[in-house]
């Protein structure tokens, strides 16, 4: 492996080998000599044991109307991300350098989940070695990797959780190994702990010094097998993120925070309307000739200007003068999507005479992903070669397509994934990576590329606008049937989710028939927690022209969210408490368990005063189960707050209990914006909202000043976690407000007034 | 092109630079000092909080000239070496950050408070309107609090 220059450390090109946990550029010298790199073979993935395990397991007996298992409760997709990453799962990277210090490379990226951290302590925990001693760098595009180097799915955690450790464990018998060679003893009799090598007689080697030693191929080493999970001293325990301290310093470096050699900042003048087209630009010369102004150039998605700073780029954008083509949705607005939308979802069939029934629908808004850093990319493209640099969920397709656009082979395409602010899903595409890279080519120059806000919030992706139709039967007590019909604007998958279904195809459950790709996905990751008899929930997309992509949760926000507001309605109907009636037709008693914690935590039932309440709901996906109770203060109207929130969730096994707690309180956060009042509106083909002022994610008035998250006790394989807050509380919230209100929510965000004056297109 | 010296986390500097500039794009993009975090441009987000003598402002509004002959402080300058502010140990104690991006302006903006109250109400704490997209907020509360608590 090549030294490693810190980007600021005056290199030609910054590489990328570089640390982004300790975020700070220039603080590694120059490479000390000599490391243990391992390319370790880590054996297949058992996962034949799981897959259905807990579908099929035999249910206490219930007087409950049975539900047969949905595809997602066989197989779900994160199972078929980790089928699709098996067969690379050994191509994974730990080296161990002479001054002790443990580098992994990780092809996933971090975006604020905590990943970095969470693998670190895995890498530590199989090394005995201190935390302070791993670094996790985030792995470049490598296309050999396939499907294994993609960020999503609250799958990190699952698809890594075996192989780092079985990487870890082996580099570890060669440390042992090496040491027991140096000391003529046998291996078996050495023991590992703080980073080095211990024998019976005292002596001890620590890695850094046997790090030579342990790269010889002709080692002999023993097989090599993580610890049992019985004997985890830091994974399971919280930990602090190894990151904190360069985020709370400013030190941690961002895309837009590098420093390439001569990369100058640009933006792009966007058209009035989504996906609209440049068509002339009428005052060129003039614009060329601002202060700061370097280069104007055309490129498919607009007009970009390169300047000296942003600040004049953002001038100069302003000053332009473009006459703009239509794209591809600009007759469109709420209302005709709303209704083709109603028109598309097939109506649940008729319940029998004689039954009773809940019937509700509900509309969901587009929602911005906006994450806080905008879309950004720095690209560096020359005749022969290029370099970019982007926080990229899917880097291997983004090299691929950048490649193919430039005209270079992909080899000769370098794309750096950067640590970045902020996702919940939006990463997963790589706009900015490839607009840096046509406008860096276009003007013969390195280019630092940031959208605007408002371009982020407009020209950006959005989780599709949905609509449901439940329908559900009772009778005697018990409900008979359960159907859920989905319409949603269509979601853009093409960042190499469809490569990867495609080739685990043969895993998909049988009994999906001739489902298409979106359906596929929405049936491999929603499913009824409930014994509600016949349960069949199905999926309607809806083609639209607008850029959609999947937002945290992917379907089961809105889907299930809906699902827990008609539960609370079907509990109402048979008489009974949303927490009685949630217990009895649970499936299991994993799942009363969480929610039996919070129904304890919160005191659920007590007093509250007229116009506010508690409210409660319950999800699960991806071997992960949660439970979330909140109260709610609808008083003011203008101000509705959700005042307190309890949460328990069973993921498993925790890896790092706190950073779990982290996910929770965002995916609460994220309910509590996109029930009360955050969304998009579209207006003929572009939404109004520009800005955090528009778009209302919450801030600190409108979240609750007492939040408590309980992480049940481990009990076997680490489920996801990353996306399984939100759907909960999106139910327990719109539950709240609906017992404090003693209104039905059906539309989503609940506020949602134009309360703004649009800016200008 | 109008000069303008000031002075940046303790050290005097001098920039060629429009008068109308923002302070932000000559932070970032001609001194090379990147804490301050673009996140709208428009004082909406308050990614970019730092202080002008010791005052909160958002840089992304602020022209460059309005700073000549002050001290302008951003996240970089906090920490007094390596022995870092009460607030960031605050945040380091329970554990803020997520993705990161919002954190310097919230500590900055925490700061700015606490020098205006050592004892933040609810109210206070609330008026803080700093966007946290990960959702942070509960714990940037408990941080503040605890922050208030160690420097009373
Ligand atoms: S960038 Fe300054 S307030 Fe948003
Ligand atoms: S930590 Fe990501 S925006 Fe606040």
């Amino acid at each position: 492996m090549m030294p490693a220059h810190g980007p600021d450390q005056g290199s030609s090109t910054p590489t990328g080998d570089r640390d982004r946990t300790d975020g700070a550029a220039g603080e590694r010298g120059p490479a000390r000599r000599s490391f243990l790199t391992a390319l370790i073979a880590a054996p297949t993935l058992a996962l034949a044991t799981r897959i259905g395990a807990d579908a099929l397991a035999p249910q206490p007996a219930h007087a409950v109307v049975p539900s047969l298992p949905a595809p997602a409760d066989l197989v779900d997709l994160g199972d078929l991300f980790i089928v699709a990453g098996a067969p690379t799962a050994h191509l994974l990277v730990l080296r161990v350098e002479t001054d002790g210090i443990i580098h992994f490379r990780l092809p996933r990226t971090e975006v604020g989940q905590g990943l970095t951290t969470a693998v670190a302590m895995l890498v530590a925990e199989e090394l005995d070695a201190p935390l302070d001693d791993v670094r996790i760098a985030l792995e470049d595009a490598r296309p050999e990797l396939l499907f294994n180097q993609l960020t999503g799915s609250s799958n990190s955690i699952r698809s890594l959780y075996g192989p780092v450790r079985q990487t870890a464990a082996t580099a570890r018998a060669r440390l042992v190994a090496a040491a027991a060679r140096s000391w003529d003893l046998p291996a078996r009799t050495l023991t590992t702990r703080d980073g080095a090598v211990h024998a019976p007689d005292g002596r001890s080697a620590p890695y850094g010094s046997l790090a030579e030693a342990a790269a010889d191929p002709g080692l002999p080493v023993l097989p090599a097998a993580p610890k049992p999970a019985d004997r985890h001293t830091l994974v399971g325990r919280p930990q602090n993120r190894i990151d904190a301290r360069a985020m709370v310093t400013g030190r941690q470096q961002y895309t837009l925070d590098l420093d390439v050699p001569g990369a100058k900042p640009c933006v792009l003048r966007r058209p009035p309307t989504l996906g609209g087209t440049v068509r002339s630009v009428a005052n060129l010369a003039a614009v060329r000739a601002m202060p700061g102004v370097l280069h104007v150039v055309t490129v498919r998605t607009g007009v970009a200007v390169v300047a000296e700073t942003f600040g004049q780029a953002l001038d100069a954008r302003a000053a332009l003068d473009v006459g703009w083509g239509p794209g591809p949705a600009d007759a469109l607005s709420d209302a005709d999507i709303r209704s083709r939308l109603r028109a598309a979802a097939p109506p649940p069939l008729l319940p029998p005479l004689l039954t009773g029934h809940v019937d509700a629908e509900f509309d969901f808004a587009f929602v911005s992903h906006a994450p806080l850093e905008t879309n950004c990319a720095v690209a560096d493209v020359r005749s022969d070669r290029a370099e970019i640099w982007s926080g990229l969920k899917s880097p291997i397709v983004a090299k691929q397509t950048i490649a193919a656009e430039l005209g270079l082979p992909a080899d000769k395409v370098t794309v750096h994934v950067v640590q970045a602010g902020g996702s919940f899903g939006r990463r997963l595409f790589f706009d900015a990576a490839l607009e840096a890279a046509l406008v860096s080519k276009a003007c013969g120059r390195p280019v630092r590329l940031m959208w605007t806000r408002i371009d982020d919030t407009r020209h950006g992706r959005m989780r599709p606008a949905s609509h449901h139709h439940v329908r559900a039967t009772y009778a005697l007590g018990q409900v008979l049937s359960f159907q859920h019909r989905v319409a949603s604007a269509e979601t853009d998958f093409r960042h190499g989710l469809g490569e990867m279904l495609t080739a685990t195809a043969a895993s998909l459950p049988a009994g999906l028939g001739n489902a298409t790709f979106a359906q596929t996905l929405f049936l491999t990751t929603v499913k009824s927690p409930y014994h509600f008899g016949l349960t069949t929930q199905s999926l309607t997309e809806v083609p639209t022209g607008i850029p959609t992509g999947s937002w945290r949760s992917v379907y089961s926000a809105n889907t299930r969210g809906a699902e827990e507001i008609v539960v609370d309605e079907l509990a109402a109907r048979l008489g009974k408490d949303p927490v009685a009636f949630r217990r009895e037709f649970l499936k299991n008693n994993a799942q009363r368990a969480v929610l039996d914690k919070v129904a304890a935590e919160g005191e659920w039932g007590r007093a509250l005063p007229e116009g506010c309440a508690q409210g409660v709901g319950f999800h699960e996906e991806y071997e992960s189960r949660t439970a979330c109770l909140v109260e709610i203060d609808t008083r003011d109207p203008e101000h509705v707050r959700v005042t307190k929130a309890v949460i328990a969730a069973d993921v498993g096994r925790p890896v790092n209990p706190r950073g779990l707690e982290a996910q929770l309180l965002g995916g609460l956060t994220d309910a509590i914006s996109t029930t009360l009042r955050a969304g998009l509106h579209i207006d003929k083909g572009l939404p109004l909202e520009g800005s955090y002022s528009q778009f209302h994610y919450a801030r600190q008035r409108d979240t609750p000043t007492d939040v408590r998250i309980f992480v049940m006790p481990a009990s076997g394989e680490p489920g996801g976690a990353g996306e399984l807050g939100v759907p909960a509380a999106v139910g327990a919230i719109a539950n709240a407000y609906a017992r404090a209100t003693g209104t039905k929510p059906r539309s989503f965000p609940l506020d949602f007034d134009v309360d703004f004056t649009p800016y200008p297109r | 092109m109008p000069s303008h010296t000031f002075t940046v986390n303790g050290r005097s500097v001098t920039v060629d630079a429009p008068d109308d500039l923002p302070l932000l794009w000559v932070l970032r993009d001609l001194l090379g000092v990147r804490g301050p975090k673009y996140g709208c441009g428009v004082d909406v987000c308050k990614a970019c909080t730092s202080h002008l003598d010791g005052a909160d402002i958002r840089p992304c509004v602020v022209p460059v000239r309005e700073a000549a002959g002050r001290e302008v402080t951003t996240i970089e300058g906090l920490a007094d070496g390596d022995t870092l502010h009460p607030v960031q140990e605050a945040w380091l104690e329970q554990d803020v950050a997520q993705c990161g991006f919002c954190q310097p302006g919230q500590i900055m903006a925490a700061v700015a408070l606490l020098k205006r109250t050592s004892e933040p109400t609810d109210a206070d704490l609330d008026a803080i309107a700093n966007i946290c997209r990960c959702g942070t907020y509960f714990r940037i509360r408990e941080a503040i609090r605890s922050a208030a608590a160690k420097m009373r």
